[in-house]
């Protein structure tokens, strides 16, 4: 069964054209992984799966219905890139990982002990259980992202959508992603995630498509690890990506950074 | 108290409870989504409802109600559709509404400047019964509705973008925190006045969640906060002689300096009892 079917798609924000013509589709149970430099189209590619930026050319389907008339959103779990920027109202982990069952139990339904018990699962999924009554601004970033995680788990999706799921993510809370990633494909989940680079998530990954200027430009296997890449350890960096950061400006001296 | 033997003060005193009560449960989630100050905003606009009511001779309370629910769903589309432009758009509409507030109000029979600044900043006599009735109904109904769709406004006012991939109804939800913004601000300023009304929804989120470390209990505290301010204030100002509004500002914002320094200081103790004996040397230069 098809899962996701994007067919000749274009999108784009205040009339600029970011995706052109593309097409891909993911068969449940399949893993699929987004590649493409920053600025490719990856992102908004998955936002319009979503639904969060309206398309200007093409069709969606999801779970076999067309995307704008699909209402079982519980079958699709979200994970965003970080969580919303901190407003000071503080939110304990189970509050926020709460949320993920409202599409599930609908919004006027109050929260019972079967909501309960999925968000103390999901959070046990990820390793955070022992974390559910803190605030979400005391964790780190990487167990934020398994916050993130733990909400989209909790509405039992048969779809995950991930957003850059290890972007700036301790090793620590990588594994524990993988490891939660890992099971819920085990049973029968599928997973579209985009990515910057494989990591560690990569012996989960059974196709990668990859995203360049607003096409897909590659899809197929993951690309093996070549050269020093492939050393166990090796660290992999991008030292040209922090260059380019270094100044305030092309002009100004580089050891004069702002803080970031 | 013998002040509370006369109806008025009971009527007054009724009316402010109900609004410490809502104000802060609707604030939350103004202040969740950094916007606490649009509660100001729609009071400004709230002021051409009075004024309307008060040429036409009908309750300035509907009207007022009616006026400032259209001006916050304006807003509410205004910051849906805007970007750069919602700023100036919003400026517009808030200086608009106490533009036009004051002069329907000065067109109006009854134009003195008391009567002005009895919605600018709250009075307690000017509560009628009929007021009351409305404060009650109107106060009641926020509160239920931040009550019952706690779970689902918190999950917008937290990540719209997930509430709306969780099929949320996002507009729509938006829509029910404007409209009930705009009747908060309206049932509030008999009591504390449309230029303060704003201070009763966020002063006492700020003063509870500098302790608390959930969403639930904020609000709990935060509405505690609202209540014991709302009825302590119209008792001193009753006493003392001052602008019922003010007063309750004050006592609220009395609050939040106490409960920000006593938490401040039980961390300094909670430090100092965890820290070890030895210290670090002295000649240890921490550089930034």
């Amino acid at each position: 069964m098809t899962v996701v079917d994007v067919r000749r798609l274009a999108v784009g924000y205040d009339g600029r054209e970011i995706l052109h013509d593309v097409s891909m589709s993911v068969r449940a149970g399949e893993v699929v992984a987004v590649l493409g430099a920053n600025g490719s189209g990856k992102s908004t590619l998955i936002r319009a799966i979503l639904g969060l930026v309206p398309p200007m050319r093409g069709g969606i389907d999801l779970f076999g219905v067309p995307q704008r008339r699909f209402r079982e959103w519980a079958r699709v779990g979200y994970v965003p890139q970080r969580l919303g920027a901190g407003s000071g109202v503080p939110a304990t982990v189970g509050e926020v990982v709460a949320s993920g069952r409202l599409a599930r139990r609908g919004m006027f339904r109050p929260a019972g002990a079967a909501d309960k018990a999925a968000v103390r699962s999901a959070l046990q999924d990820v390793g955070l259980l022992d974390r559910i009554g803190d605030p979400v601004s005391t964790l780190s970033g990487g167990q934020q992202q398994r916050t993130l995680i733990a909400r989209a788990l909790t509405g039992r999706p048969d779809l995950l959508v991930l957003d850059e799921p290890t972007a700036g993510v301790d090793a620590a809370s990588q594994e524990a992603f993988a490891a939660a990633l890992g099971r819920f494909a085990t049973d029968g989940g599928t997973i579209v995630l985009v990515l910057h680079e494989l990591g560690p998530l990569r012996p989960l990954i059974g196709r990668t498509v990859v995203v360049h200027e607003g096409a897909i430009a590659h899809e197929g296997a993951p690309p093996e690890p070549a050269g020093h890449h492939a050393d166990p350890g090796h660290d992999h960096v991008h030292p040209h990506a922090d260059l380019a950061k270094a100044g305030i400006c092309e002009w100004a001296p580089a050891d004069r950074t702002a803080a970031p | 108290m013998d002040l509370f033997q006369y109806d008025f003060m009971l009527r007054a005193l009724t009316g402010a409870l109900v609004i410490g009560l809502a104000a802060p449960a609707l604030g939350i989630y103004l202040v969740q989504r950094r916007l606490s100050l649009i509660g100001d905003g729609i009071g400004h606009v709230a002021l051409t409802g009075v004024g309307v009511g008060l040429l036409l001779h009908h309750s300035p309370v509907i009207s007022a109600v009616l006026v400032s629910a259209a001006g916050a769903v304006g807003i509410e589309l205004i910051r849906q559709r805007g970007r750069t432009s919602g700023d100036l758009a919003l400026a517009l509409l808030f200086y608009g509404g106490i533009a036009g507030g004051v002069v329907l109000v000065g067109l109006s029979d009854d134009s003195s400047n008391a009567n002005l600044m009895q919605y600018l900043f709250g009075s307690l006599i000017t509560t009628s019964p009929q007021d009351v009735v409305v404060i009650v109904v109107l106060g009641v109904a926020v509160l239920l509705a931040m009550t019952i769709f706690r779970p689902a406004l918190f999950a917008v006012c937290n990540d719209e973008e997930y509430a709306k991939v969780s099929g949320l109804p996002v507009r729509t939800l938006n829509l029910l925190m404007a409209v009930t913004t705009a009747v908060t601000v309206t049932i509030a300023m008999r009591t504390v006045g449309l230029l303060l009304v704003s201070a009763l929804m966020v002063v006492p989120v700020a003063a509870a969640q500098q302790v608390t470390r959930g969403f639930v209990k904020t609000m709990v505290l935060a509405m505690v906060i609202g209540l014991a301010a709302a009825g302590a204030g119209v008792a001193v100002s009753a006493e003392i002689n001052t602008a019922p509004g003010a007063t309750t500002v004050i006592l609220a914002l009395v609050a939040f300096v106490a409960i920000a320094l006593g938490s401040g200081a039980a961390r300094v103790l909670r430090r100092r009892a965890h820290q070890p004996r030895e210290v670090e040397p002295p000649d240890v230069v921490l550089q930034s």
